[in-house]
Formats: C-alpha cells, structure tokens, sequence
C-alpha cells in the first residue's frame, strides 16, 4: 500500500482528528494469528500503515496513547522485539515499564504468573509478554485484567512477527492473494513460522514448509500447507522466502549432522539466487546468523527486505497497542 | 462417624463382579463381614441397621493400582489422611500407593511407615507398593526381599518407567521367588524426554514439545517379550495408545500372561484440551488423540485391557501455576474416577456395570492377591452405595484431596457414591 493510500485509510478511519478504534476490533489480547479472521489481519495491517504515515514515518510523537502505560515483561532474552514495542509504545505517546528476567520461574523462586502480577499492580494497561515456554501469554491473560500481547512464546506463536513479514510482503506484492511463500529452516521450533503460516493461509498465499525432516513435520500437509525437504526443488516456484534462523538454543538434541550439512542444503547463497523468480523477496526473522541461513551477499543484496521488516515491525506494534488500548472503555473480550 | 458395622441393604441392585451377579436383591452385614445375599427374616440380627437404597446399586468398594499421594516429602500435595479420605468419599475402599515419595519407599522402615499411616489413618485399606529400585534411579534392585517382608504388595517404580531393560528382566526374575508383580509404567524416555503432550496435529500447532505415541508402544512390546521371556509378573499399569492396545491384544491371543491398566483420564479426555494451556491437563500418559482414546475404548470392551485406575497424582496449586513446560505431570481423580467410569462407559454402553466394577475392584484385588471385589458371604464388607442417577458439578476446591489439580473442573458427572463402608463400617457418607 503506498502512502498515499495509507493516509486514505487514516483519513477514512478518522485516525488524525478524531481517532476511534473500529467497531470491527473487538479483541482484548493479541496472543497469535490463528484465531484472528482475514479481516481482523487486514485491519491491523492498515493501521499499522496508517498510523506509520501519522508519525511522518517515525519523525512525529502521537498522543494516542497518553496515559497509558505499557509493561515489557521479557522472560527469555530479546534486544529487536522488545525495543521495538518500547519505540511503538512511546510513538504513540504511551509511557513504558521494562522488566527483563531470563529462565523459568522455577529457576527463580517465583512463580511467572506472581510477576507479572506484581508488574500488573503497578497499573499497566498492558503487558507484553515473550517466555520461552509455549502458552504463557495465554496463562496470563486469565490471570491478569489488563491486555496482553504475545511477543514470542517458545515455539507456539509471535504474531506481531507474522504481522510485520506479511505486511513487508504485501507492501511489495500489494497483495498476498496467489503468492508463494515459503517459511525454510527450523518449522519445529519456530514461533515465526506458526504464525505466518495461520495468516498466510486466511490471505490467500500458498504456503511451503521447507527444511530437514527432523524439523518440518508432514502433518502441516493436514493444514493445507506445502511440506518439502528441498529448498533446490521449490526455488524456482518461490515468490517470497523467509529464512528461518536455527534455534539452537531450544533444540534438546542436535537434529541435523552438522552446520556445514545444513548450509549446503538450505542456505541461501548467491547461486540460488540466480536460480530463482527474478524478483524474489527475501526475508528474515533476525537475528539473521551469517553464512548459516544466507550469505551476507543475499542478505545485503537487492532481494533482501529483512530491515524494511524491522521497520515494518514498529508499525505493526503501535498499530496492536492501539487497537487493544485505543477505546476509553475497552470491552473486556 | 458411625462404627456401627451390621447392616441390612434393603431393595439393592446388587452387583457382584467375582461372579457376575447383577440383581435386586437384599444384603446382610454381620459384624463388618458380608453375610449373604436374599437372608432371610430371621437371620438378620435385631441390631442390624435397616437401609433401604431403592434406586441405589450396592457393589464392592473399589480398589486402586496407581494412587499417589506425596507423603513421606511432599506433603504439600497430599498426605496420607487426606488421600484415603479422598479415595473413600471417591468409593474406593483399598488403595496401593505409590512408591515415588520423598525419600522413595526402598526400605522396610519406609513400607512399615506407609502402613501405620494408612492404617491411623482409618479410612481405607492402605498398601505399600515397594521400589524395584534402589533410589526409584533405575539402576540397581532394591531389596525387594525386605520389601516383601514388611509387606509391599507388588513392586513399582511409578510413575517412572523401568527405562532400564536388563534392570526389568532382573526384577522379573527376582520377584518370582515372591510371586509379586512388578509394575510398570510403559514409556521409552530416550523417546518421550522432554514432552509435554501427545504427539500429533494438535501439538504441532501448540509447539509443545512432544510425547510420540510409539514412546508407549515400543516399551509395550518390549515388557510383553519379557514376560514371555522369564515367565515373571507384570502389569502395564497405564496403556493409553491404540499401538498399546493392539499389541496387548495380540499378546492375549498367544496366551501370554499379564495384566494392564488404563487411567481414568485417558477414557475421554484428549489433546484438544492442551489448547487451554491448563496445566492441570498436563498428565502421564498424555492425553492422546480422540482415535488412540477410541482404541482404549474397544480394548475395554473387548476385555484387552483388565483393570481402570485413577492415575491420581496430586500437586499443589503452585506446582501447577508454572509454565506448561515447567509444570509437574498429574491430576487428582480419586474422587471423580468412578463418576468418569459411570458418564463415559456404563451410561454410554461401552462396558456393563458388572464388567466396569471388575475392572476396578475384582481385577485389581486378584492381581494383588488381596481381599476385595466381592460380595461374597464371610469377606470384609467393603462395600460402596451408588446412587447411579445423581449428577453432580466437580468443584476442585470442593473435594477432600488437598490438592485442586483435575482439569474436570466445573464438569457435570452421573454418580454420586451415597456411602463407603469398610469392613463394614461407614467412613464415608455423602453429605
């Protein structure tokens, strides 16, 4: 969407004068993609838009949000998402608590939910939760009265992440309708992954799955979505790649020979560039490791659009926050 | 509480699983033992307590393989008295309790222990399920032959599987000298570390970390061929998977000779309940998909699995307020056990009354070698009184077990146990 059609939004929804959040948004938390509707998706990506445009592209402060305080409550460690909550939160004029913890409660002697109680209690209107555990955000919320927003639990979903790729894609497609998109690398563990494939899919993009069969299950195929295990086999069909990055921090037991094994098989290099759609987009999730999931060469190249998506990343937060927190009296749904 | 122990059950349905009886028909209490069935007038003694329980089905009281309470060590989740009150107002009368406590029960002090707090306790019968290991580590035999001595019943080391193969074909060949069984929790670690829940479509969306099926059907198969092996005793005391199931039934056909039991939990819930994030419903077996749970459901039927067990594990509140990945395994199902059983598989026509109450007093008490599962004149009465047409709404603060921790919560079950006697004497009546 250009900028143009971007301030047509902003205008449309009264987003500069007189700002309301839409009748169509009646979500308390954001806690992953699978449940939203196409609608909901698309809503968000307009505002997300809309809202960039509003702030001169970053160079404006909002009051949107004044009064408002909003908690970082990172239990695993984060420097791009966590930052780029704060800078959306602070755009959109809202104040902002931070509180980083890394490992298990059970490590601490606190229980997770205990914290962000406490955090809670200082009142916040909304915390912003990534844990390495899968589902505690969804914990959280039945805990806690104030909104939350899912920036990453373990491998299950990170929607503002799904959010930022699809946007980055549709600004260049103008429409994920009939592309083909491809999520290659570490399926098994990836929040990433779950969550583009859920929007993907309601968007209307083909979607494969690509990467050793260790870590790329076949039951996606039950999803609708393609299962491969050869990136060279899919390339020439691919209109946009997401290189996932190799956990390895959450793999148990090594799933793959060696590095080496996995760059031959899934890297992407200036070779298979060469090999694919002229103009194929590129992305990545970040932290991008070098030379593992792609060369520098790609990943500077003019295919790769992984800044615009951190860009795109604030965009798509002050959007959520707005949406979630925007009401005077936000409905409790 | 009422130590009155001469009764006459008055207009009963009287059910007998050791024979297969299933009638109206009246019971006399002697003294705390059974004193036959259609007694006439003049043998029911003056003092008799009369209790007319029209509508009401009197049958053995239940008796329970996998118990697990926390104490000796955790008594936070559970302690003696305030299990085997569980269990009673559950309408289980004998219970054999786990061996996994703080420190393991490997030693005879520790069996003596578990029995002079089950029998202070006077609730239900309590007996001691030994370790087959030194430790619960799964390395070296415990000395099972003390354990014997003092009383263990069987030898587990639930709800750890014996990971260790040549440690299990040792334990079967030693506990023959002792004709006890040894128990085993059917899983392959090297398989299921680290899991969280069943392996499947629901799973790979949660990003769970999973428990493959075939973790349970490989230890299935390798128990089965060591049974066979070393003609030991053996019970799979929890068979969740239509792989399990399959390979227990072919086992039956050949004739080989063994017992196996399934949880409560794993007759109806399934791994949809996961999407939840409760950790409530994080259990051992996982909770399988709706096609593994309607394999157990037709190995019930078709008499593949012998014995239905609570698999209650009880953990206190903050146990189970961590993080799903954090979190302990286990839900308490003493007390809603018998009203699962009722709900999923006698209501719906999945197993008769007679051939559920088989599976959970006969068949366990057999195993065991223990009194129980019977109405037979000159047995103890331990007898429990259903009012099989009640419902009632589980309310996990409600009940007597001093943990919460049942995802059932705020569910509605048929079956209320109106009383629980033993040996003839009332230790439960329904308020």
């Amino acid at each position: 969407m250009s900028n143009t059609s971007a301030l047509a939004v902003a205008a449309q929804h009264s987003m500069v004068n007189a700002p309301t959040v839409p009748d169509s948004w009646q979500h308390k938390h954001l806690l992953g993609l699978e449940h939203l509707s196409a609608e909901e998706i698309t809503l968000i990506l307009d505002y997300a838009e809309a809202l960039h445009a509003a702030t001169l592209n970053g160079r404006k402060k909002l009051d949107l949000l004044k009064g408002r305080t909003i908690a970082n409550l990172f239990f695993e460690n984060s420097t791009r998402t966590r930052n780029s909550f704060s800078l959306a939160a602070k755009r959109l004029g809202a104040d902002t608590v931070e509180f980083s913890s890394s490992g298990s409660s059970v490590a601490k002697g606190e229980t997770f939910i205990d914290t962000a109680k406490t955090i809670e209690a200082m009142l916040v209107d909304a915390v912003v939760v990534r844990h390495s555990s899968a589902g505690t955000p969804h914990m959280l919320s039945k805990h806690l009265g104030c909104s939350v927003i899912n920036a990453g639990d373990g491998p299950h979903e990170h929607p503002t992440q799904g959010l930022l790729d699809i946007l980055t894609i549709r600004q260049h497609r103008g429409s994920l309708a009939g592309l083909t998109v491809a999520m290659v690398g570490d399926i098994a563990h990836s929040r990433t992954a779950r969550s583009n494939i859920w929007g993907l899919l309601k968007l209307g993009a083909k979607v494969i799955v690509c990467g050793p069969a260790t870590l790329v299950s076949k039951n996606w195929e039950k999803l609708g979505v393609e299962v491969s295990y050869s990136l060279d086999k899919i390339l020439p069909r691919c209109d946009v790649l997401n290189l996932l990055r190799i956990q390895f921090e959450r793999q148990a037991i090594r799933p793959f020979p060696s590095v080496h094994e996995y760059t031959l098989l899934y890297a992407m290099n200036q070779e298979r560039i060469r090999r694919s759609k002229a103009d194929i987009l590129i992305m990545a999730p970040g932290p991008i490791n070098r030379g593992v999931e792609l060369t520098p060469e790609v990943a500077d190249g003019p295919h790769s659009v992984i800044l615009e998506q951190v860009t795109n990343g604030i965009a798509i937060r002050m959007a959520t926050l707005w949406l979630l927190l925007g009401r005077p009296n936000p409905t409790n749904v | 509480m009422q130590t009155h122990s001469t009764w006459l059950f008055e207009n009963a349905r009287l059910i007998d699983p050791s024979c297969g009886m299933d009638r109206r028909g009246r019971l006399l209490v002697v003294d705390g033992l059974l004193a036959g069935i259609d007694v006439s007038d003049e043998d029911v003694p003056a003092h008799a307590e009369r209790w007319d329980v029209q509508g009401c089905i009197v049958a053995p009281g239940l008796f329970d393989l996998s118990t697990e309470f926390g104490e000796p060590g955790r008594e936070e989740d559970e302690t003696i008295v305030t299990g085997t009150l569980a269990a009673v107002a559950g309408g289980y009368t004998a219970i054999a309790l786990s061996s996994n406590t703080d420190p393991p029960i490997d030693t005879a002090a520790s069996v003596e222990f578990i029995r002079q707090k089950g029998a202070r306790a006077d609730n239900c019968r309590v007996y001691a399920l030994g370790c087959v290991s030194k430790h619960q580590q799964g390395e070296s035999l415990a000395e099972i032959g003390s354990l014997v001595e003092a009383g263990a019943v069987a030898l587990s080391d639930g709800p750890r599987p014996i990971e260790n193969t040549g440690l299990l074909r040792r334990a079967l060949e030693y506990c023959s000298m002792f004709d006890r069984v040894v128990f085993d929790h059917p899983e392959i670690a090297s398989i299921s570390r680290g899991g969280v829940m069943h392996e499947g479509m629901e799973q790979l969306v949660l990003g769970l970390s999973p428990i493959p099926a075939e973790a349970e059907d490989l230890a299935t198969a390798r128990d089965l061929r060591l049974i066979e092996a070393t003609g030991g005793r053996l019970h799979l005391t929890s068979i969740s998977t239509s792989g399990s199931v399959e390979l227990c039934r072919r086992a039956r056909a050949r004739g080989i000779p063994f017992t196996n039991g399934i949880y409560v939990a794993n007759l109806h819930l399934v791994d949809t309940l996961m999407r939840s994030f409760d950790a409530n419903c994080k259990v051992s077996p996982p909770l399988r998909s709706q096609d593994h749970v309607d394999a157990c459901l037709e190995g019930l039927r078709d008499g593949t699995i012998d014995i239905i067990s609570s698999g209650h594990r009880p953990c206190s509140l903050e146990k189970k307020m961590l993080e799903i990945d954090a979190a302990p395994f286990g839900m308490i199902a003493l007390e809603t056990a018998l009203s699962q059983v009722i709900t999923y598989l006698i209501n719906p026509g999945i197993l008769s009354w007679c051939d559920a109450m088989a599976k959970m007093s006969w068949n366990p008490a057999k195993l065991l070698g223990q009194s129980g599962g019977t109405l037979q004149r000159g047995k103890p009465a331990d007898l429990i009184v259903i009012d099989p047409d009640r419902k009632w709404k589980v309310d996990a603060t409600a009940l007597q077990s001093k943990s919460y921790n049942t995802p059932l919560n705020g569910m509605e079950l048929d079956g209320v146990v109106l009383a629980t006697l033993v040996n003839g004497r009332k230790r439960w009546a329904c308020k």
